[in-house]
């Protein structure tokens, strides 16, 4: 068989194991669903690489050029005869490699997980989450259209808000799933309609066919139609980004994210940071040769987004103390990098989409990595909040280290991933947009500071704290990913990523300017001396600094204040202005109505049925006074 | 002396008919409301007899009508005094006012 | 080669039956049989209908059949079923016997109550089958009478009042769609053949005046706004089967009359009128989801969120497209499915704890597993989960409307679309707060968890949910050739309005 073939035995691998445990594993194999569910990830894990080495290397084209291939196309729901939502399966580069990048993350998570979850009651749910999951994660990025992106968007987002929920008895667990399905779902509405727009405009949802149709002369055509002074293509497309930005935990949909962490740790590793949110980025590359056509102002909407987003979540994450919700708002950063280096292409400079594809390539692996870090260290704590932390470094060695990896690669550090990825995000940036490069620059240094601030909090410190029922570090199946996924964000780096993954398919060569990465390896490596200043012994420094910056500080650490916005338009705006009158209408005026009618009727049927006296007198008078009235009118008519 | 006019018979008819008619209206007791139907009803049977009479002395049919009536009239009584007797073992009572349960 | 009299002989034998029997145990061993007796025989139907399109047969109604009734005034018993009604009439089967399975521990009067549910069934199924607009209404009444008596000595709450509200509202939505097909009799060749339909060609200005009764009185089973107060009221009043029939069932037959009698027979005036069937819809769907919002009953949530759905099946209607139509009768049956399984979920709640308030109920998916995940999954179908029914026949709807190309009507979708999140507000809301969280009351441990009767509901409308969220060309292959049949007339229509206009 074909190694294309077996692709599409990539997705059927997690949700059979889903079916599996959910249906029957939970009642009579609890106990080995984890070694299950795992085996059945290593075996998808297998498959994609091997796929993605039968696709970059053994079958490559001899020209170089990479195409995509529709491994299957089936009809599932059609609506008329060019569109229908199909069930297909597509391989081209991107598509491989999040192929690779979410089994492999999903491997780890679940060994991972096998002991972190270790004695949970809902055990074998869990994997069955973890598996419904990676299934719809599979099936998104394997998509060849539009609405069946949409469809395993949607299924990714309820995962997503069952695994936050897991904890369900825990009510801030059900109001973070709550919060996260909402707003996602919030912003998939404007996807969806995106999608309406670009299928009847395109005139299909397969992706192939919408970009020859709408980069097509006659296609242009129908785009340069306007809405509001703005052409439909922006529309559309900027609808589309919407929904990718509440995905991705943009700014400003992206108040769920740090919520989010209200789940389990492997949960935030494998969604909250490495596949689920960088949906959004990926969406946006799928479309990516709508999105740089001319006439288009999405793109531009792309990029200030996203530098935006990186720039605003990195000042938060220095001041928030609870060591998850640092990493959840790093990864906003990070994906805030992805966006703004898919922004800044145009027709003639597409280089940021290779960066950023190496980018989120990169990030999956370090990324995992510290989140799977810190749920070691959650484990040995018992708790969150890095003022509860110090100086662990000596219980935690195998931690510290890839710890160290992680943050090393996140800051940009040469020779780590992040550095790679990240310089060449800054390349393409400074090419068309030099004020998104000098913003970038800056945030490049904040993200070195405030992941080296949780790093000295964490791992040292001079406060000595006594760990309770500390029964060492973690089982190899902890550690195992770790190291595994250390090895990856030190080595990921070196892949020449542009000679296989570029906007058009045709290879370009790799290459690194190293007079042009003196200036974001030395803002990271500023960043880390002031870290170190200020957090690796204790001292009075941050409290100082935070004092002297009140009010930004204060800003910061709430977050901009955008929780509270968020609640007082929804409780206040529409809950009470639009929910509580609808409901009171409903009751008092068009209920209202219907009771008036029926009260109508009983008073005048109340009023007549005085006439009905019961006296038989009566009634004979009646009766002889019609008759002479009967009489009366005939004579009055005949005479 | 001239002979008696069918108007003269009409007019006591008429006086007969309105009697019963008064008495049916304003009489309380069931068996007097019975007695004005009687005379309302051989007011009628009046009519039908000085029609034919008068009006067509060959034909009988007036006066047929009229044996049918007084034997329907003698029916109707059977049944009305027998409704009565039950409505007076029911209320101990024979007024119309009484018997009001069937209003609304 | 079916007869379909057997589908309306069946519920009238099994009612004959349960007043033979005594006692609880048969009187529901009765009932039961001729539910499932009545489930095989929809599924038969289902492949006798296929098999029958694949011999190549084209009539629009296939399995016809004919008697005299009143032949002086041209009413005829007269049979026949398209895709449409094969699938409403499988939804049918599907919400009866989980119906008879909730109702499994009915105490009270159990052989009356099971003869009602049976009768009411004998309607709906008479209703789809029939092909006479006289025969239609005649089963239309039938299925009316017995909610009445099922509120009224079942319910709980205000129930008389209920009662005799949706009885009242209900025979006034009849009496309206008896004005119509008065019309339609008297302008439409004397005739109420609706297979002969396609040859008679109502005068447009006759037309013009029957079309809103036909439309109205349809709509009003239909919970078309402003006539759907009787919704809430009604649905939170009846007993757990009841509220499966009346949302599952009963609110279908208005909505296959809208299609199947109003639009169908006067497609000119349904195009004359198209503007206000939408704006009357997207009311209905976008009001409806925030009326819920504020519900505190679970059952009046559920309500109004049959309110916001059945929108959809009057928008797709509304919007006189194939694909947009195709999209309401999906609504149809997936609504069917989705909110008879919601009934039967939030009964199985009641039923523990004694209470509907959102407030009162927390951790239902603790203390009773079964229980809560049904729940879920009935909110999840309701917010338009991909693989489950709700997204099939919402997106259908989507995209027919967004393809009417007109802006009212493209906004009027865009609203449509709106309401789905608004949907995930209060559904997440409901289940948020009663199914999940920390368990409230020590009682709560000695909740038993569903029985087998409860569970054979769920798995039986679960399945038809997941069947048709999973492979909808299961069903959409025998819904899109009744929907093309119709097409050609409702398209001609669109013409003809075109030419009056001119």
């Amino acid at each position: 068989m074909n190694a294309f073939d077996l692709s599409i035995w990539i997705p059927i691998l997690p949700f059979a194991g889903f079916l599996l445990i959910g249906l029957i594993g939970k009642k009579y194999f609890p106990s080995i669903s984890g070694w299950l569910a795992t085996l059945f990830m290593g075996v998808a894990a297998a498959l994609s690489i091997y796929v993605a080495i039968d696709y970059f290397f053994l079958s490559a084209p001899s020209d170089g050029h990479y195409i995509a291939q529709e491994i299957i196309n089936i009809p599932w729901l059609q609506f008329t005869d060019s569109l229908s939502i199909n069930m297909g399966v597509m391989l081209d580069p991107i598509s491989v490699m999040m192929l690779v990048v979410v089994t492999f993350v999903s491997l780890m998570v679940h060994l991972y997980s096998t002991g972190y979850m270790h004695g949970e009651k809902r055990y074998a749910t869990f994997f069955a989450y973890l598996q419904l999951f990676t299934f719809s994660m599979l099936g998104l990025v394997l998509s060849s259209n539009l609405f069946q992106i949409y469809i395993f968007w949607e299924l990714v987002g309820v995962s997503s808000f069952l695994l936050i929920g897991f904890y369900f008895d825990k009510p801030s667990a059900v109001a973070a799933s709550k919060k996260a399905f909402i707003v996602t779902r919030f912003a998939d509405l404007f996807f969806l309609i995106g999608i309406l727009i670009v299928g009847v405009t395109g005139d299909s949802f397969d992706f192939n066919t919408i970009i020859i149709n709408l980069t097509s002369p006659e296609g242009a055509g129908k785009l340069s139609a306007t809405f509001l002074g703005v052409s439909i293509i922006t529309w559309a497309l900027t609808l589309i980004f919407i929904g990718g930005a509440g995905k991705s935990a943009m700014f400003p949909l992206h108040i769920w994210l740090p919520d989010a962490m209200e789940g389990p740790t492997p949960v935030s590793a494998l969604i909250h940071a490495a596949t689920m949110v960088v949906a959004g980025v990926y969406l946006v590359a799928r479309l990516f040769p709508v999105f740089i056509l001319t006439g288009s102002g999405a793109i531009e909407i792309v990029a200030y987004i996203g530098i935006f987003s990186a720039l605003f979540a990195a000042v938060i994450a220095c001041t928030q103390t609870d060591i998850k919700r640092v990493l959840a708002y790093s990864t906003m950063s990070q994906i805030g990098y992805m966006m703004f280096a898919l922004g800044v292409s145009n027709m003639h400079h597409t280089d940021g989409f290779t960066a950023s594809m190496f980018h989120l390539f990169t990030h999956a692996f370090f990324k995992s990595l510290l989140f799977l870090g810190a749920g070691v260290v959650i484990h040995a704590v018992h708790s969150n909040d890095m003022r509860d932390m110090g100086a662990l470094r000596k219980y935690l060695p195998v931690t510290h280290l890839t710890f160290l990896i992680g943050c090393l690669a996140i800051a940009g550090v040469p020779p780590f991933a992040g550095f790679f990825s990240k310089e060449s995000i800054l390349h393409a940036a400074y090419a068309t947009h030099p004020d998104i490069f000098y913003l970038a620059l800056i945030t490049s240094g904040l993200t070195a500071f405030y992941m080296f601030r949780l790093y000295f909090s964490i791992f040292w410190g001079q406060k000595e704290i006594h760990l309770h029922h500390f029964h060492g570090e973690a089982g190899w199946s902890m550690k195992l990913p770790l190291i595994m996924l250390g090895t990856l964000s030190v080595i990921t780096g070196f892949v020449p990523f542009a000679e296989y993954i570029t906007a058009d398919g045709i290879p370009h060569l790799a290459e690194t300017d190293i007079m042009f990465s003196i200036a974001p390896v030395l803002m990271g490596l500023t960043g880390i001396g002031i870290a170190m200043i200020m957090y690796k012994s204790a001292n009075a420094l941050p409290d100082r600094v935070a004092s002297a910056g009140k009010s930004v500080y204060r800003w910061a650490y709430h977050k901009f204040y955008i929780d509270e916005l968020y609640i007082f338009i929804t409780k206040k705006v529409i809950f009470n202005l639009i929910g509580r009158p609808a409901a009171w209408i409903d009751r008092t005026i068009v209920d209202g109505t219907m009771n008036l009618i029926a009260l109508m009727t009983t008073e005048i049927s109340d009023s007549v049925k005085g006439m009905q006296s019961g006296k038989v007198q009566g009634y004979a008078m009646y009766f002889f006074a019609g008759v002479i009235g009967l009489g009366l009118l005939c004579l009055y008519i005949w005479l | 002396m001239s002979p008696i006019s069918l108007n003269h018979i009409l007019f006591i008819s008429t006086a007969l008919f309105f009697i019963g008619m008064y008495g049916l209206f304003t009489r309380r007791n069931m068996i007097t409301m019975l007695m004005a139907i009687e005379l309302i009803l051989n007011s009628v049977n009046i009519n039908f007899v000085a029609f034919n009479k008068y009006l067509w002395p060959g034909n009988l049919d007036g006066v047929f009508f009229s044996i049918f009536i007084i034997a329907i009239a003698a029916a109707e009584a059977a049944v009305a005094i027998a409704i009565i007797i039950n409505i007076y073992r029911n209320h101990n009572s024979i007024d119309v006012a009484d018997t009001e349960e069937m209003k609304y | 080669m079916m007869n379909l009299n057997i589908l309306v002989a069946i519920p009238i034998l099994t009612a004959f039956g349960l007043i033979a029997v005594k006692g609880l145990s048969r009187t529901r061993i009765v009932a039961f049989t001729g539910a499932c007796i009545q489930l095989i025989l929809s599924v038969f139907l289902f492949f006798a209908y296929q098999a029958e399109q694949h011999k190549g047969n084209t009539d629009q109604y296939v399995f016809t059949q004919q008697y005299d009734w009143f032949p002086t005034l041209g009413i005829h018993y007269q049979v026949g079923v398209d895709g449409i009604s094969v699938a409403m009439i499988l939804l049918t089967a599907f919400v009866v016997l989980a119906g008879v399975l909730v109702s499994w521990k009915q105490e009270k009067w159990s052989k009356e109550f099971f003869l009602l549910l049976t009768l009411l069934s004998a309607g709906a199924y008479g209703y789809f089958i029939a092909t006479d607009l006289f025969t239609l209404f005649f089963f239309l009444e039938v299925a009316v009478i017995p909610k009445f008596l099922l509120i009224g000595i079942w319910g709980s709450g205000k129930k008389e009042y209920a009662a005799m509200k949706l009885a009242l509202m209900l025979m006034g939505g009849s009496a309206l769609v008896f004005v119509g097909l008065i019309g339609t009799y008297f302008w439409g060749g004397y005739s109420f053949d609706m297979q002969a339909a396609d040859t008679i060609q109502m005068p447009v200005d006759k037309q013009m005046i029957f079309f809103p009764f036909l439309f109205a009185g349809f709509g009003i089973f239909t919970a078309m706004f402003p006539f759907h107060t009787w919704v809430p009221d009604g649905h939170s009043s009846a007993p757990t089967a009841a509220s499966m029939f009346l949302a599952g069932i009963s609110m279908k037959l208005g909505g296959y009359g809208c299609l199947r009698a109003a639009v169908f027979l006067m497609p000119e005036a349904a195009h004359a009128y198209q503007g206000a069937i939408i704006t009357v819809a997207a009311i209905a769907i976008i009001y409806g989801a925030f009326a819920t919002l504020m519900q505190t009953d679970l059952k009046y949530i559920n309500a109004y969120s049959s309110v916001s759905h059945c929108g959809f099946v009057l928008l797709g209607i509304g919007m006189l497209n194939e694909t947009a139509i195709n999209g309401a009768v999906l609504q149809m049956v997936s609504h069917g499915l989705m909110t008879a399984l919601f009934f039967a979920a939030i009964g199985m709640v009641y039923e523990r704890t004694h209470t509907r308030m959102v407030k009162d109920i927390s951790g239902m998916l603790k203390a009773t597993p079964f229980i809560g995940t049904v729940f879920i999954l009935a909110g999840l179908c309701s917010l338009g989960l991909p693989g489950m029914s709700g997204f099939v026949a919402e997106m259908t709807v989507f995209m027919g409307g967004w393809q009417a190309g007109d802006a009212l009507y493209q906004f009027a979708t865009i609203l449509a679309c709106a309401s789905i999140v608004v949907t995930a507000v209060y559904i997440l809301r409901a289940a948020g707060k009663t199914m999940m969280g920390p368990i409230l009351h020590s009682e709560y441990s000695l909740f038993k968890d569903a029985g087998w009767n409860e569970r054979g509901a769920a798995f039986l409308l679960l399945a038809g949910i997941f069947i048709m969220g999973l492979a909808p060309f299961v069903l959409t292959n025998i819904i899109y050739p009744g929907t093309a049949d119709m097409m050609q007339r409702i398209t001609e229509g669109s013409i003809s309005t075109f030419e009056l206009l001119k």
